[in-house]
């Protein structure tokens, strides 16, 4: 069976030979609820999304705007835990085994689990990488030396501050794909022009022969089809965060439009992605 | 620092990679690195630099007013009826407490790279304060990130920053205090990389940042080994000082760190006690773990999600602690206790009644631990606590407990 990071080669191959770039779509695991979250993960790859950011809640994301940072808060009060993604993954995996899935958070409560016990499990959960937001190059030991040894796949972000002097070291242990950040920014900023992104796709490209995907800023199917058509893929975390939000209540909770509100937009992404065609 | 062989000195920390033996690192996003790496650099060229140095010793002695005294409690020393008890003066500094000696070095390393605006995150307001100073000073533009809620307990510091020309955010995420404060810095500083430099206020944050505000802080301890030698020509037996984050600590202890004779202690805010859950101890309450930047002591839940810190006093009230803190109490060359709320608050009231000094809640922690056991060490041992703060932004929060518990009609 293909898993870990050998899944994510073998959707983007596939992708190639549609011709096409990928849709990443980001959710934080149990966002607004377990129940509510585990509607919306099963729902994605049927609403067109090619690979899947799974957001591991932190009460601390240092890297991410208001919208992120409350979708996290709305899952840990939810009671989500590190285990409760892991179970949700497991879930996920009975009916899909195609879709990528890429675990998406800060390093802490992977290193209160422990790092060991945390890849076994998450590979045996079926998660194929992850991307972790504050452990850069510098800190390759903790815990990207040891996932990518067991063939978990290791993503890193590459941003406009990432000059070429560093680019090396930072492409040197990934695997999987490489996520560039199109503004030096938190996440949920404005999005840049694609002739910009375009330009530094290329400079990436020189240095690695892994896909490029692009994220940070995407709000609407129209620039999700323009990253698409100079990238690889292109993820969009705050915008299904935003729409998300905007089907719950006052409280906070989820309601009856919150799963098809979130996989209509997803939906409507996925379409511009895949008209897109290179 | 690798292996498990003991370093002929504990004071050449951390590696290269900015690890103090586990404690330390580099945990920030791709975003943060070139920008961590550049103020390694420039931090690496000026301390090398005696222009730079030069500088230093200038503001130290013209605008800071240093070296702060080294003074005798004398009364504090009867009422306590045991070893001699002196107090390191760093709340007499320019700004009324030892931020400013950093905040000094970070600001000229800002001027040296270049940059023209700062940022800062603050808890009770007196790095904040200490920030706006300096840039007021260098003409340079200032943002402060402190909680809501500490904006709302240290209104004087606000209305100081304000009127330095800072401007001050309040921060409404997570608990509105320090830590929260911190991320937010954080955040912007991403957004702000190519004009902003971030001025932190105490020994924590990724590396360089543990390294460089403790050897700015360290003219207390170096200043502290002079003076004891002037006035009783040796060492002093033991020194004492309260730790949030732990910058006014790691400057008295480092340059003392080999005398192996010289015990030291550091008073960790035990808020409603240990055992309530409601302290900000990391070391007495928490477990290794990783945020703002470095591996240390923290406090988290089973799953590794940070908690709230309590602590009557603003500056303490942080879930973490400098890394090089967490390598010193596990290597134990440092004994770490903690002193609680209204410990803390009978000491603020005989600090004043007895030697006329109001002093911050921060050291009033630090003198509630020396009352515990200074009265039954020998007449002739010596205790240096490090006064590093003045209590006049306390007011407003201790009079009404200070009444409640009949300290005070």
């Amino acid at each position: 069976m293909t898993t870990g990071v050998s899944r994510i080669d073998a959707r983007f191959a596939a992708l190639k030979g549609e011709g096409r770039g990928a849709l990443g779509v980001f959710i934080s695991a149990g966002d607004p609820d377990a129940e509510t979250g585990l509607a919306i993960l099963k729902g994605l790859p049927g609403a067109g999304a090619d690979m899947i950011e799974f957001g591991m809640p932190f009460t601390d994301p240092m890297a991410d705007g208001p919208a992120v940072q409350e979708s996290s808060q709305r899952a840990l009060k939810a009671g989500m835990t590190l285990p409760g993604v892991l179970d949700m993954v497991r879930t996920f995996r009975t009916d899909d085994r195609d879709t990528p899935m890429i675990l998406m958070g800060y390093y802490n409560p992977i290193y209160s689990y422990g790092v060991e016990r945390f890849i076994a499990d998450a590979l045996a959960a079926g998660v194929d990488g992850l991307i972790v937001v504050d452990l850069p190059p510098e800190e390759d030991r903790e815990l990207c030396l040891p996932a990518l040894s067991k063939g978990l796949g290791f993503i890193r972000l590459a941003t406009p501050t990432t000059d070429d002097a560093r680019l090396p070291a930072v492409l040197k242990n990934t695997a999987g794909f490489v996520y560039y950040v199109s503004i030096t920014g938190i996440t949920g900023t404005a999005a840049v022009p694609t002739d910009m992104v375009t330009k530094a796709v290329e400079r990436l490209k020189r240095h690695t022969d892994l896909p490029v995907c692009v994220g940070f800023g995407i709000t609407t199917p129209e620039q999700a089809a323009g990253i698409a058509r100079c990238a690889d893929g292109a993820i969009v975390g705050t915008a299904v965060v935003n729409t998300l939000k905007a089907s719950l209540d006052a409280d906070g909770k989820a309601t009856a439009t919150t799963v098809p509100a979130t996989l209509d937009f997803v939906r409507s992404l996925a379409e511009g992605v895949r008209n897109a065609r290179r | 620092m690798a292996g498990t062989a003991q370093p002929n000195t504990l004071r050449s920390g951390p590696d290269a990679d900015g690890h103090f033996g586990i404690f330390g690192g580099r945990y920030v996003a791709e975003t943060l690195m070139p920008l961590i790496l550049s103020v390694e650099k420039a931090y690496e060229q000026a301390k090398a630099d005696p222009e730079f140095q030069h500088q230093i010793a200038y503001y130290h002695t013209h605008y800071i007013g240093r070296p702060s005294p080294l003074y005798f409690a004398e009364r504090l020393t009867e009422h306590f009826g045991g070893a001699k008890l002196y107090f390191k003066r760093d709340e007499l500094n320019h700004t009324g407490a030892h931020k400013i000696n950093n905040v000094m070095g970070q600001a000229l390393l800002a001027k040296r790279m270049g940059k023209t605006k700062i940022i800062a995150e603050t808890g009770a307001g007196q790095h904040g304060v200490a920030t706006a100073t300096a840039c007021a000073l260098f003409g340079m533009e200032c943002e402060v990130f402190m909680g809501a809620e500490d904006v709302e307990r240290q209104k004087p510091n606000v209305d100081r920053m304000h009127l330095l020309g800072a401007k001050v955010h309040p921060v409404t995420s997570g608990s509105g205090t320090l830590k929260d404060a911190m991320n937010e810095a954080l955040r912007y500083w991403v957004s702000k990389a190519e004009t902003h430099f971030y001025i932190i206020g105490t020994v924590a944050g990724p590396h360089p940042y543990p390294a460089m505000v403790r050897d700015f802080q360290a003219i207390i301890g170096q200043e502290v080994k002079h003076q004891m030698m002037a006035a009783e020509g040796r060492l002093p037996d033991t020194l004492v000082a309260c730790i949030g984050g732990g910058s006014n600590a790691m400057g008295l202890f480092h340059p003392f760190l080999d005398d192996a004779d010289v015990e030291l202690i550091g008073v960790e805010a035990g808020g409603l006690g240990l055992d309530s859950g409601k302290h900000a101890a990391s070391l007495n309450g928490g477990r290794p773990g990783v945020l703002h930047g470095n591996r240390t002591y923290l406090l988290q839940d089973d799953d590794g999600q940070i908690t709230e810190a309590h602590s009557i006093s603003a500056g303490l009230d942080y879930p973490g602690i400098g890394p090089e803190h967490s390598w010193l109490h596990d290597i134990k060359r440092v004994k770490y206790v903690a002193a609680n709320d209204e410990d803390a608050l009978r000491a603020f009231a005989l600090c004043t009644r007895q030697e006329g000094i109001i002093p911050a809640l921060e050291p009033s922690h630090a003198l509630a631990h020396v009352g515990t056991f200074i009265g039954d060490r020998p007449k002739d041992q010596i205790v240096v606590m490090n006064l590093c703060g003045r209590g006049d932004k306390d007011l407003g929060a201790v009079m009404p407990k200070l009444k409640a518990m009949g300290l005070m009609s």
